[in-house]
């Protein structure tokens, strides 16, 4: 199932880079539903429906809106699902997606449920992962907010699926969940757990770096120490296999440094890219025009 | 203790001539299934209430009801806090029916989910719903919505 949406996102990778013109999803309208702001998911959804011949509609600000007005999602879905062939949904509350699938007669994709999943994201990561390294038995570090980061909590049951080396690399606050380590050691996932960074950065394929906030840390010199000991340089990187691919959900602050983007370690700005192709996959197949 | 004082002390608790015997409570819950059944006030009849008692596998609680019958909502949410309960029915004075409750595979409506920003914490139109399984003595309850998993003090948690 992951395997097929990863393999029709390369076949139409082409296409979501303006190489092909397509009519897949002609006459078919995608109803954007962001109840939280989004940049990037919301505009590479819109890339990835028009791309393939599609149109998109928008819920517009909440705050003009009927929602505004108190009306709560299982109406406001009842109602959209008329104007649409598919929803994509980002909503503050964890399990509103799942909920939302339960009113509507037409498919809801989650765009992010709070601090619940973002799984179109799960599939932009492992796809970059493909396409820039190796799934199979890859040896992969995660490095940064370990603690509160979504994305790299779905990313670790997701490559538990092809046989990770996972490394986490935190500051000890901000350590990845002791339940998701207990479920990764029982699917017999191999997982080390270290505050350095030097330590691992000679001995894996993929770095994944996410943003540590300082919110985190009430003291402000405590988060510019961690953030400091954690930061991606072209120093620290001569000790890196040449294969290294470095991957970051992006926006980036200051977690690596911007040398980096120069060096063919860095693949952040292809990852991006690689929303597009792999949402125009997953239009395709539950709007039915792929089988 | 000797066998005449052992006697005398199980006559604190009268028989019944008819209604529900719960049997193998987990020791400490016996106010929670009062709770789920929501005595008093449900029932008329006389309710007694043993806690501790020695049972075959350490102690246990006992709760009997006079003139009262379980529906299947009331013994569902008591498996949930005593999975190895009996429901014993008192007709005449005598055991007419014992049956081991059973531990739902899914639950709707029952328990609310502990995350707070859990879509169905919310004015939504919809009901908890939970997934039950049971690994060992522990009951766990699994959220369909935020996949939130409840597996402790699931007394405090019922609706
Ligand atoms: N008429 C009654 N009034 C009150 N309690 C009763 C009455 N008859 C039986 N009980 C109680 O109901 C429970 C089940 O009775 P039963 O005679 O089946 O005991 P048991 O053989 O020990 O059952 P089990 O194997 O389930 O422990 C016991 O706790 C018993 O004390
Ligand atoms: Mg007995
Ligand atoms: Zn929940």
């Amino acid at each position: 199932m992951i395997d097929h949406i990863l393999n029709t996102a390369e076949k139409l990778e082409p296409i979501a880079r303006g190489k092909e013109i397509s009519t897949l999803l002609a006459g078919k309208v995608l109803m954007l539903l962001f109840f939280e702001p989004s940049t990037r998911t919301r505009m590479s959804f819109e890339t990835a429906m028009i791309r393939l011949g599609g149109s998109v509609m928008n819920l517009g600000s909440v705050e003009a809106s009927s929602i505004a007005k108190g009306e709560t999602l299982a109406d406001t879905i009842r109602v959209v699902e008329g104007y649409a062939d598919a929803i994509v949904l980002r909503h503050p509350k964890e399990g509103s997606a799942r909920m939302a699938s339960e009113f509507s007669s037409v498919p809801v994709i989650n765009g992010g449920d709070g601090a619940g999943h973002h799984p179109t994201q799960t599939f932009l990561d492992l796809y970059t992962i493909s396409r820039e390294s190796h799934l199979e038995g890859a040896k992969i570090a995660l490095a940064g907010d370990l603690k509160y980061g979504r994305t790299v909590h779905s990313l670790c049951y997701a490559l538990s699926l092809y046989g990770a080396e996972i490394t986490m690399v935190s500051p000890k606050e901000l350590r990845m969940p002791a339940e998701i380590i207990s479920d990764l050691k029982r699917l017999d996932i191999k997982v080390k757990q270290t505050d350095s960074i030097e330590e691992v950065i000679g001995d894996v394929d993929v770095l994944y770096v996410t943003r540590i906030q300082k919110e985190r840390f009430p003291d402000p010199d405590e988060y510019h120490k961690v953030a400091t000991s954690l930061q991606i340089t072209p120093e620290l990187l001569e000790n890196a296999r040449p294969q290294l691919k470095i991957m970051h959900p992006l926006p980036r602050i200051n977690e690596i440094d911007p040398r980096v983007d120069y060096t063919p370690h860095a693949c952040y700005y292809r990852q991006s890219f690689y929303g597009v192709p792999v949402r125009m996959a997953l239009l395709s197949l539950v709007l039915g025009a792929l089988e | 203790m000797t066998e005449n004082t052992a006697a005398k002390h199980e006559l604190r608790v009268r028989p019944i001539e008819n209604g529900t015997v719960i049997d193998h409570i987990s020791a400490g819950q016996a106010l929670n299934v009062l709770k789920i059944l929501e005595i008093p006030g449900s029932s008329e009849g006389v309710v007694s209430v043993v806690m501790n008692a020695a049972g075959a596998h350490g102690k246990k609680d006992v709760v009997k009801i006079e003139g009262r019958e379980l529906n299947v909502r009331e013994v569902d949410r008591i498996s949930l806090i005593a999975p190895n309960a009996t429901i014993n029915i008192i007709r005449n004075f005598k055991v007419l029916q014992k049956k081991k409750v059973h531990i739902p595979e899914y639950i709707e409506g029952v328990v609310r989910c502990m995350n707070p920003n859990c879509i169905s914490n919310t004015m939504e139109p919809v009901n908890s719903k939970f997934d039950v399984t049971s690994e060992k003595d522990r009951i766990l309850l699994r959220c369909k919505y935020c996949e939130r998993v409840i597996s402790e003090n699931i007394a405090e948690h019922l609706l």
